[in-house]
């Protein structure tokens, strides 16, 4: 890639204003690091995971709103992460991770559990709680 | 302390070549990167990422940290901590001391990261170089300036749970020997990228990693369209978000082909990274590809160039690697 060619698509930029360093050369082919505004192409495709997490998490939130979720779900998505990455982070078992989805189950957990997912998330334990009494409507 | 901070492209060979760099022994970062043969290739279907399988371009995290020390004959110290507490109190007595500190953390957790950047990666490598107040000065080698973060937020990013979990990782170098021998070091380490890329009997690793992709693409099915098009974005996103350079780390690599070949006054690593450069811009031009199809305007040509593509730079990189071995060979 030569210097002229670093992109500097800075108005689809994923890079939040940030600019980020590649490696270019110049007119005689040396190289040297470049900073680049943003790329069409990578933001397109940073784009595309961040829309996928919003649409779950949308998802997941009206799950939970209709009684069919407990709030986990939407958090987790919230958070991007996904069930592995939520049950290496928590330190359970996938498959208990997937029950805790199920709002007769969350209803019943106990708070040092509670409290495991509300690291995960980086929320106060009173939070989940709270979403656990139904004293609290909106995620 | 009086330290420079540079900006690189990827965390770990930025962190490597401010420690040395700070030590007294300049490496540039592709110089990092090179010297401890971390250019790779790998396609990991039983490693997910929100499903997806994991795609690398360069070697596991900590490899250039250990590699690295190891070939330059550095003495790495490092500890990890079941007491976060005990964690931070390290740091602040290696801070005390005056040593520049080698930081692993969790990307997702650090607020100086823009929320579109911010993922669940526990393997960023970040340099402390001081602390005021509640706190610290930060050399994160992805960004353009040094930044700041309060103690609490970095101790949640150091401890942060989950795969490739930090456990409080810190690191400094000790006893830098300032004299080097680099056509030996230039030479092992170029071996060993020849091995990873060409010589390993795995079907997903190195250049048969890329031609196995290349047929996971002409496979996928064409009606699949929300499917295909996250699959290939992601790939594009582990080719290019994650901070490699450009093309995967093939230009960085380039750079360091070009940078050795005129320490060593060698004409044949400089045409090798001509040759690499002119490969990067094939795989910068495979990711266009990708997106062009995920936007749906290729649509009628299916997979087959995608994957054409793919298949045209396996080739490349086989030939290249094929003749820095013998390169190699050579010069024993």
């Amino acid at each position: 890639m030569k210097l002229d060619d670093v992109p500097q698509d800075a108005e689809t930029s994923s890079y939040a204003g940030h600019s980020k360093l590649l490696y270019a050369i110049d007119q005689e082919g040396q190289y040297q690091g470049a900073q680049s505004a943003g790329w069409d192409a990578e933001n397109y495709a940073t784009q595309q995971a961040l829309a996928e997490l919003e649409l779950l998490e949308k998802n997941a939130l009206q799950g939970w709103r209709s009684g069919q979720l407990s709030p986990l779900p939407c958090l987790m998505y919230r958070y991007r992460m996904d069930e592995l990455a939520l049950a290496q982070v928590t330190g359970l078992w996938r498959w208990r991770v997937r029950r805790h989805f199920k709002p007769q189950i969350f209803a019943r957990l106990s708070p040092a559990l509670l409290s495991r997912y509300a690291d995960a998330f980086g929320l106060p334990t009173e939070q989940l709680i709270a979403y656990q009494q139904g004293s609290v409507h909106e995620l | 302390m009086s330290f420079n901070h540079q900006q690189s492209a990827h965390c770990e060979t930025g962190v490597m070549s401010s420690l040395l760099t700070h030590a007294g022994l300049p490496i540039s970062e592709p110089m990092a990167f090179g010297l401890s043969s971390a250019l790779a290739f790998a396609y990991l279907p039983l490693i997910k990422l929100s499903g997806m399988p994991l795609i690398a371009y360069r070697m596991p995290p900590k490899h250039i940290i250990k590699t690295l020390s190891k070939r330059l004959g550095v003495r790495l110290h490092t500890a990890t901590f079941s007491n976060p507490q005990q964690g931070q109190d390290a740091l602040e007595r290696a801070l005390d001391q005056g040593r520049l500190v080698g930081l692993q953390s969790s990307v997702f957790w650090l607020p100086y990261f823009p929320p579109e950047m911010r993922f669940h990666f526990n393997a960023h490598n970040l340099v402390a170089y001081g602390r005021e107040g509640d706190e610290y000065l930060l050399s994160d080698p992805v960004f353009a300036e040094p930044v700041r973060c309060s103690a609490e937020a970095l101790q949640k990013a150091r401890f942060a749970k989950g795969a490739l979990a930090a456990k409080g990782l810190l690191y400094w170098l000790d006893d830098v020997p300032l004299e080097q021998d680099w056509p030996a070091l230039v030479r092992k380490s170029i071996v060993s990228t020849t091995r990873i890329l060409d010589g390993m009997p795995l079907p997903w690793i190195g250049i048969r990693g890329i031609e196995h992709l290349a047929r996971k693409i002409n496979k996928l099915d064409l009606n699949a369209k929300k499917y295909n098009r996250l699959y290939l974005t992601h790939i594009v996103r582990m080719q290019e978000e994650i901070g490699t350079g450009g093309a995967g780390f093939r230009f960085m690599y380039a750079s360091f082909l070009q940078e050795a070949g005129v320490l060593l006054g060698d004409e044949q690593l400089q045409a090798a990274a001509q040759e690499l450069t002119q490969i990067g811009d094939q795989w910068r031009q495979f990711a266009s590809l990708c997106v062009k199809q995920s936007r749906g305007k290729d649509e009628g040509l299916g997979m087959q160039p995608i994957a054409q593509a793919l298949l045209v730079i396996a080739q490349q990189e086989r030939a290249l690697f094929k003749q820095l071995a013998l390169w190699a060979k050579q010069r024993k």
